[in-house]
């Protein structure tokens, strides 16, 4: 018996959705109020009150996109803040990475700048984004902004730092210019460095999403979170918590699958094949 | 950015340069014409960028010429400077004093009309092998860069092998890479860094015998550095010996006179190549020494 269900690379995926099965199956049988006698809580509510009941949560769920079908412009302006911040935060990342790899003397100037802005806690500057930008999405995808920005930056600093000398005065000899060399050197081996913060990033900027629309806001996931949260109503926020770890991983598999594709170059561990 | 400067105007300045004629060389070369590369009073110093007393001196006082279609070979011991000097000839790096000239003109910058083929990994590993044989060419914005980059693999026997990175490739087959990236440009001068260091003994040969019959047709300028003596004398028409470092100038000059076309494995075998190689030996030998001496009292 032990034999077929073994966990092998044949079976991941089982193992996995049995695993999340399992979890689910514990969550319910711990909280559900007179199923098993309570034994921390006095009485037999505090555990759904305070945890949830997953069957609640699910049913939450299932209202917000097929009976009542009322999240989607909530999901919408949070996934298109996480969106712009990402997107905005890895540009620029990129730009002044490249820009300050290549001038060693600007990149002398701006360090102890840079180095602060980065080990300031930057979740705190959302009220002050709230003031300037108000409460519209503005705010948040600025927050998300100063989070994603520095991930990118110093990725993509150091891989522009890492370049090979032996291929940059490869592709001298060659005949490259300068614009050439940017083009054709400097970015392509930084993506590789760029790649591996992306997936950071992604996370970063939901946090900055939801984390603003947390502070002050009228539409939005972290909206609904916040206004479940004043109503004691546990099933709802974690079902918010789970809509949003969904789409994160979303998010994730994007970026991976943009990745493997972008990356076919590098060299795997190992591509033989057993026979 | 030094890197990212636009490329400078050149100036041009025409010299009319005599070499020094030997007998040997007269009958093979039309002395009239201005040497593809000229290095003249060349020193080099490195200062070590925190501490400025720390400084080294790689190459100096080294004259050294290279005359259209003649491949020359700089043998030296292991750190002697041999790379330092490929380095000045191929503008990646600025002589601390002396000039160097290539066909003539003063060098600023890249040297333009030079290939340099590198000792170390140089091919950009994310681009395949066709496009980088194909760099060159989109640099300079040729149209027919990919035609041109295909007859090359073919040439160097990768024909079928465009579409692998280097990663997926060999050593041998990333060394033929190179050599097709370099030579697809038709340079009028070949720089190369012990180009086959890396190599088994078998690739080796066949790459050498392959470089010599692609130089044979096209008759470029040759610059090659090595370590192997026997290389050195079997490939080129001169031999140049370097003194041990620091401060390695060239401390002799031997004319090659085998026979070619040659085979760089039969050609080991010959009388005269066993002549000239005690030759070359007798004066490198001591300077070997000296260099490993140093290199085991550092």
């Amino acid at each position: 018996m032990w034999k077929f269900i073994r966990p092998t690379h044949g079976n991941l995926r089982v193992w996995q959705v049995g695993l999340l099965v399992a979890i689910f199956v514990l969550w319910h049988v711990l909280t559900k109020p007179g199923l098993i006698p309570p034994f921390v809580f006095e009485n037999e509510q505090q555990a759904a009150f305070f945890f949830g009941e997953p069957l609640k949560v699910f049913g939450r769920i299932w209202a917000w996109f097929v009976s009542n079908a009322d999240i989607y412009q909530h999901l919408w302006v949070t996934l298109l803040e996480t969106v712009l911040a990402f997107g905005i935060g890895t540009v620029l990342g990129l730009g002044c990475g490249l820009w300050l790899a290549l001038s060693p003397m600007a990149a002398a100037i701006t360090d102890p700048y840079i180095k602060a802005l980065n080990s300031m806690p930057r979740v705190i500057l959302a009220p002050i984004f709230a003031v300037w930008f108000g409460l519209g999405i503005a705010s948040k995808v600025a927050l998300g902004v100063t989070l994603v920005f520095f991930i990118v930056f110093f990725n993509v600093y150091q891989g522009v730092k890492e370049v090979s000398p032996v291929v940059l005065a490869n592709a001298r000899m060659l005949g490259a210019s300068g614009r050439q060399l940017l083009r054709h050197v400097y970015l392509p081996s930084a993506t590789s460095w760029v790649f591996s913060s992306l997936h950071t990033s992604v996370g970063l900027a939901f946090v900055g999403a939801v984390v603003g629309e947390y502070l002050g806001s009228s539409r939005g996931v972290g909206y609904l979170i916040l206004q479940a949260e004043g109503s004691f109503d546990i099933n709802t926020v974690m079902a918010g918590i789970l809509v949003l770890t969904v789409f994160a991983l979303a998010l994730d598999a994007v970026v991976g699958r943009l990745e493997t594709r972008l990356m076919k170059w590098q060299p795997k561990t190992s591509e033989t094949e057993k026979l | 950015m030094l890197l990212l400067r636009g490329r400078r105007d050149r100036r041009r300045t025409k010299l009319a340069l005599h070499p020094q004629k030997t007998a040997d060389e007269e009958n093979r070369l039309d002395p009239n014409d201005t040497p593809a590369l000229q290095l003249a009073g060349v020193a080099c110093t490195f200062v070590d960028k925190s501490d400025p007393s720390q400084r080294y001196t790689a190459v100096r006082e080294v004259n050294l010429t290279v005359r259209a279609g003649e491949f020359v070979s700089v043998v030296g011991p292991t750190g002697c400077g041999k790379s330092t000097l490929l380095n000045v000839a191929a503008g990646l790096l600025a002589p601390s004093t002396g000039t160097v000239e290539a066909f003539g003109q003063p060098l600023v910058g890249i040297n333009t009309r030079a290939g340099y083929m590198f000792q170390a990994e140089s091919l950009m590993p994310w681009r395949t092998a066709r496009q980088n044989v194909m760099a060159g060419l989109e640099f300079r914005g040729a149209a027919d860069a990919r035609a041109r980059a295909d007859e090359w693999l073919k040439r160097v026997g990768l024909g079928g092998f465009g579409d692998r990175y280097p990663h997926q490739l060999s050593g041998g087959m990333r060394k033929r890479v190179s050599l097709a990236q370099t030579l697809v440009l038709d340079p009028d001068i070949i720089l190369m860094d012990e180009p086959f260091s890396a190599l088994d003994v078998q690739t080796r040969q066949l790459m050498e015998n392959e470089v010599l019959d692609l130089w044979a047709a096209k008759k470029k300028a040759v610059l090659f550095i090595t370590h192997d003596l026997d290389e050195a004398i079997a490939m080129s028409d001169r031999v140049v010996c370097l003194s041990a470092g620091p401060g390695s100038h060239p401390i002799g000059e031997f004319a090659i006179d085998l026979p070619r076309p040659r085979d760089v494995a039969e050609v080991r075998a010959t009388p005269r190549f066993v002549e000239l190689h005690q030759a070359i030996w007798s004066v490198l030998r001591d300077e070997v020494l000296k260099g490993y001496q140093q290199q085991l009292a550092a």
